[in-house]
């Protein structure tokens, strides 16, 4: 399968097979009028599967998205069709407005001013709970 | 500026000045009666708790302070749509200190990032309650003279009842505390509690269902109501309202030594007959949640 090269843009890489559409869907890439591209179950250079995101504009990467979902996958800014940065993306210690609390009983749900925030509580688990009732954000499932 | 939204918001140090200080006001109220002088405390009450609103305005009055108010959404602009930012904005420029109830979990958090003064959670929903805690770590220490290496039983609603949750969370912090667990199977504490508060603590804890052999190790016996409002039908909460009832035919075989707490209202897991055993604290309890608040108010105003 080929997808043309991009000459100026993002490569998200080394997507966790699976993740490449909630990573797609959470980075709202669906409002972008530029190509985008998701590839699925690609083969890595040692021969695993991953998904691959390209992005055909130089737009901003919202890294702590990547690092809530994927921290293994890495950004590839392409200028004149060359990888000229590279970002690991870090575990984001918060997350504002990227997930959203499902408690009914929360004050979030009450006032939809409110930004959603979420803080990381359990670094092992990755375990995110919001700022305001302390529940649990779900794990993506892949 | 200080807030009071999660009782870990309170190191470990501060809560024991809280106590020792409390502990001064009890036998020396008059050198406290005009510390307060001038001071208003706002009591927001988004949804009506008599008890906790009497505690917190005695607690000012005590302390020569002034009170307003309200006490219950009904009779607040929130009836009209305001939002709790807004309403704590407003309020700030009058109060010198919030203390705030609120139906919505998050709801103190909330108001604490728009006051401009100290902000008091007085309960919001089933989350925090940061006073009880407070006050029954203070009740704790006036009936057995300390709190670490105690055995501590909690029983009834452990799944719903967040002063258990608080509490126990509260004493993760002490040294060499026994957690006991009595409750039936549909209200066993939750798994994130256990978790993250007592496994991640390596607290010593116990589940059992059987209160009577329970008891008879206990140094504190903290009972809880079976509540209503948190359970989504009606048969389950009437088949396990009843699972736990402090007797005075149970209590007869308990330890002599063991102090039974409870936060109230109680609905029936206590018999009233028990009320007049020296044993059981929870009207001295209530009257702690008092002292324990006036500590509080001085400590957030900055008032020595
Ligand atoms: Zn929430």
């Amino acid at each position: 399968m080929v997808i043309d090269s991009i000459r100026d843009g993002i490569v998200i890489d080394h997507i966790k097979t699976g993740l490449g559409l909630e990573i797609y869907r959470l980075l709202k890439l669906g409002k972008l009028d530029c190509q985008v591209a998701i590839i699925q179950h690609a083969t890595s250079q040692k021969g695993s599967k991953k998904d691959v995101i390209k992005i055909d504009s130089p737009i901003e990467i919202d890294l702590d998205v990547l690092g809530y979902l994927d921290p293994g996958c890495t950004v590839n800014v392409i200028r004149d069709s060359k990888v000229a940065e590279k970002y690991h993306p870090a575990i984001p210690e918060t997350l504002t407005g990227v997930i959203s609390c499902k408690n009914p009983r929360c004050i979030t749900s009450a006032e939809s001013d409110l930004p959603h925030v979420f803080r990381l509580t359990d670094k092992d688990a990755q375990v995110y709970r919001c700022i305001y009732c302390e529940t649990m954000a779900k794990k993506i499932k892949i | 500026m200080r807030h009071l939204i999660d009782i870990l918001d309170l190191s470990p140090a501060e809560i024991d000045q809280l106590i020792a200080t409390a502990n001064d006001i009890i036998d020396h109220p008059a050198d406290y009666a005009e510390k307060c002088h001038g001071k208003k405390l706002a009591t927001l009450f988004f949804e009506p708790s008599t008890r906790t609103r009497l505690s917190f305005e005695t607690a000012m009055y005590e302390l020569g302070g002034h009170v307003i108010g309200f006490s219950d959404a009904a009779n607040s602009s929130t009836s009209k749509g305001e939002t709790v930012g807004d309403t704590i904005q407003v309020v700030s420029c009058y109060a010198d200190i919030i203390a705030m109830r609120h139906p919505k979990e998050g709801a103190p958090m909330v108001a604490s990032q728009v006051s401009g003064v100290p902000i008091i959670n007085a309960g919001d929903g089933g989350h925090n309650h940061p006073t009880q805690t407070l006050t029954d770590l203070l009740t704790i220490t006036r009936e057995k003279g300390h709190i670490d290496g105690l055995t501590i039983g909690f029983c009834g609603d452990l799944k719903f009842g967040r002063t258990v949750h608080s509490l126990i969370t509260a004493l993760s912090r002490y040294k060499d505390i026994k957690i006991v667990l009595i409750s039936p199977e549909e209200l066993r504490l939750p798994e994130y509690v256990k978790h993250e508060v007592l496994e991640h603590n390596n607290m010593t804890y116990v589940e059992t269902q059987d209160l009577d052999s329970a008891m008879q190790n206990l140094d504190v016996l903290y009972m809880t109501r079976v509540q209503k409002e948190r359970f989504f039908n009606e048969a389950d909460y009437l088949r396990l309202k009843d699972s736990y009832i402090l007797t005075v035919d149970r209590m007869e075989k308990a330890p002599a030594t063991m102090s039974v707490l409870h936060p109230l209202p109680r609905v029936n897991e206590i018999e009233k007959a028990l009320d007049s055993d020296p044993r059981a604290c929870y009207f001295r309890q209530a009257l702690c949640g008092k002292y324990i608040r006036m500590a509080l108010i001085m400590k957030l105003l900055e008032v020595k």
